[in-house]
């Protein structure tokens, strides 16, 4: 009688394991959106391109490549000025500044603190003057000298060109709202950038020369070099 | 002539706009406890309060403090952080030579005023540009402790 009865049990086991099996194999999820197929997407966007047809932009042309290789060259010219140590030390990857001309890590364990400015008695203004202070390893200054905050890093250093440009765009990246306009206003005009050409081993390009490559970059498409 | 209100007094002083702070200080307001270790911002030892943020008054231009109110270690005490930092330095011994103590109780008033209750790590932040030749930071660690949990 025993027998009979775990005999049974197993197969009413078995059974429910097929079948559980079966279903499974033959089962269609919940979530199976039947999505275009690429030539469907083709035909689709065709058919809205007649309706709306798109300006004809010349990108192959000569003159275009011309353009848009002249503005990526641009770049290219001014990125050596953004990786420079007087432009980089303060855009460090890490949470302390860099120093000197082999962008070693800050002395005295400064840190970039929330708002770039420093922590406790250790702030940036608490060595950095408002005006240079002169001699030998001394620290230069500025009234505004500070790193970018802790919430938006900005940081220059490690990136290769294409980075750097693409984050240049990015308004997230940079808290611009207008890229074009801000972009040019901040290499022209802000305070500590032209700061950067007043002491220690200054950047490779004039200013001057640095503005009118970020112009060029900006103006031809400011494209993103390869 | 130059204003400074200096631990709470009114002195009017006949210095060059670019001459240091710390020099005002100890020659011609005759307050010595601040002192001069490296004259270039890389120890600490002249450390002082400038609107209450520190300052390093080596290379701080007089200029800079004209109007302006300067606590020293002189007057540190008035300040209840400050009251609770010397007590904690005279309850562990922390001075050896004592040379550079007075920038360093100077900091530690800054970082216990910002963070009353400050982690180990807070004291490296704050209080690694204070430099000391006889070794005792670890007494300082253990002051700043021992102030931050003084009533």
């Amino acid at each position: 009688m025993q027998n009979i009865n775990n005999h049974f049990g197993i197969k009413k086991v078995l059974y429910l394991i097929l079948t559980l099996g079966f279903l499974t194999a033959v089962s269609q999820p919940f979530n199976n959106s039947r999505k275009n197929t690429p030539d469907e997407i083709k035909t689709l966007v065709a058919a809205k391109s007649e309706i709306n047809p798109p300006r004809v932009i010349s990108g192959e042309t000569e003159e275009n490549k011309k353009r848009e290789k002249e503005s990526a060259q641009a770049f290219i010219k001014a990125y050596r000025v953004f990786m420079h140590p007087r432009c980089m030390n303060c855009h460090p990857v890490g949470d302390a500044p860099l120093q000197g001309d082999d962008s070693h890590i800050h002395a005295q364990n400064v840190t970039r603190g929330p708002d770039g400015k420093g922590l406790y008695a250790m702030k940036c203004s608490n060595c950095h003057q408002p005006q240079h202070v002169p001699g030998e390893n001394m620290p230069p200054g500025h009234a505004l000298w500070h790193l970018p905050p802790a919430n938006r890093k900005m940081v220059f250093e490690g990136k290769s060109p294409a980075q750097l440009a693409a984050h240049f765009k990015d308004n997230n990246f940079t808290g611009f709202k207008d890229f074009k306009k801000e972009m040019l206003h901040h290499v022209e005009h802000e305070p500590l950038v032209l700061n950067s050409w007043t002491y220690g081993t200054p950047p490779p390009l004039s200013h001057e020369e640095f503005v009118a490559a970020v112009k060029e970059w900006i103006d031809k498409g400011a494209v993103i070099p390869k | 002539m130059i204003k400074l209100t200096v631990n709470n007094k009114s002195y009017e002083v006949d210095a060059p706009p670019d001459m240091p702070l710390l020099w005002v200080i100890r020659d011609k307001l005759r307050l010595t406890g601040t002192k001069y270790g490296c004259g270039a911002a890389q120890c600490g030892a002249c450390t002082v309060h400038l609107n209450g943020d520190a300052v390093r008054s080596c290379i701080t231009p007089v200029a800079r403090a004209d109007g302006h109110e300067i606590i020293t270690i002189e007057g540190i005490s008035e300040d209840v952080t400050g009251k609770r930092l010397q007590n904690a330095w005279i309850e562990e011994d922390v001075p050896q030579c004592g040379y550079c103590q007075s920038g360093q109780i100077m900091a530690a008033a800054v970082l216990l005023r910002a963070k009353a209750r400050p982690t180990d790590n807070d004291i490296d932040l704050g209080m690694a540009g204070n430099i000391c030749r006889c070794g005792t930071y670890q007494r300082i660690r253990k002051a700043i402790h021992r102030a931050a949990e003084m009533k």
